[in-house]
């Protein structure tokens, strides 16, 4: 079963509210130690990129299962000015404001499954995963 | 919420004791370089204990901080780093490259004081 939970992303404020609501739904979803740190890490990274270039959006956390394992899928959605080339995106070092040009590349690093959707003037879908259990040990 | 700077001797010692706004962070970062001027010190503490997530903006804002500082004549040290928050920190791709970094308050200070000594001793 599924269980979901929707957060506004309007300001800076929010991107606090949804690293650590992201945190509390994976530690109660099985996640400890430094796994906790990765997604509320990669959580706030991807809420600022839609502070700063969108404006604003929304986070949708789902705890998920599968065989053994248990997970959290994060999806973020805004309807701002798009990624005009998401390759370019996902390389590390490009940023086209502040921080360090590792909000993208960075989080998909901490994450076991990452994929962007964006079109030019419609706006961006992040969707990303950490499972408890690593994928190699999932699978097997 | 403002950040508290507490003066020791020569040094300033900033504890963040709990999840910060980007607006905190700056304001954190401003209110050092004010200070540093304001109280001529000689060294600055940024302790990060009670930090659970470190991500992109808080670094930078750290390393805007260290190296502000010592445009204005002060060293830097980030203390506290916890262990899962540095692993985060790693596999995200970020790094506190010359910046100094103790494990504690007390270790912060000694390596205040040791970048120190050789002036001291002058």
């Amino acid at each position: 079963m599924e269980d979901e939970h929707r957060l506004p992303i309007r300001s800076e404020s929010d991107i606090l509210t949804a690293r650590q609501r992201g945190r509390e739904l994976a530690a109660a979803v099985g996640f400890s130690g430094s796994d906790l740190t990765i997604v509320a890490t990669a959580i706030s990274e991807i809420a600022r990129n839609i502070v700063e270039y969108a404006g604003r959006g929304e986070m949708v956390f789902t705890l998920v299962r599968d065989g053994q394992s248990r997970g959290i899928v994060v999806v973020a959605r805004d309807e701002g000015p798009g990624i005009p080339d998401v390759n370019l995106a996902m390389q590390d070092g490009f940023s086209t404001r502040r921080s360090l040009g590792l909000g993208l590349p960075g989080a998909r690093r901490l994450m076991d499954e990452f994929d962007v959707q964006s079109e030019a003037g419609r706006g961006t879908t992040v969707t990303m995963k950490k499972w408890t259990q690593s994928r190699s040990a999932r699978v097997s | 919420m403002a950040i508290p700077i507490l003066k020791l001797g020569d040094y300033l010692i900033a504890s963040i004791q709990s999840a910060l706004t980007d607006a905190d962070l700056t304001r954190l970062q401003d209110d050092l370089a004010r200070q540093v001027g304001d109280l001529r010190s000689r060294g600055v503490i940024v302790d990060v204990t009670a930090a659970e997530v470190m991500d992109s903006f808080t670094i930078r804002t750290l390393l805007d901080i260290a190296h502000v500082g010592k445009l204005r004549g002060a060293d830097t040290v980030i203390v506290g780093l916890k262990p899962e928050v540095a692993f985060a920190m790693v596999q995200l791709g970020l790094r506190l490259d010359g910046v100094a970094t103790g494990l504690d308050l007390e270790e912060g200070l000694a390596i205040l004081g040791h970048v120190r000594e050789p002036t001291d001793g002058g």
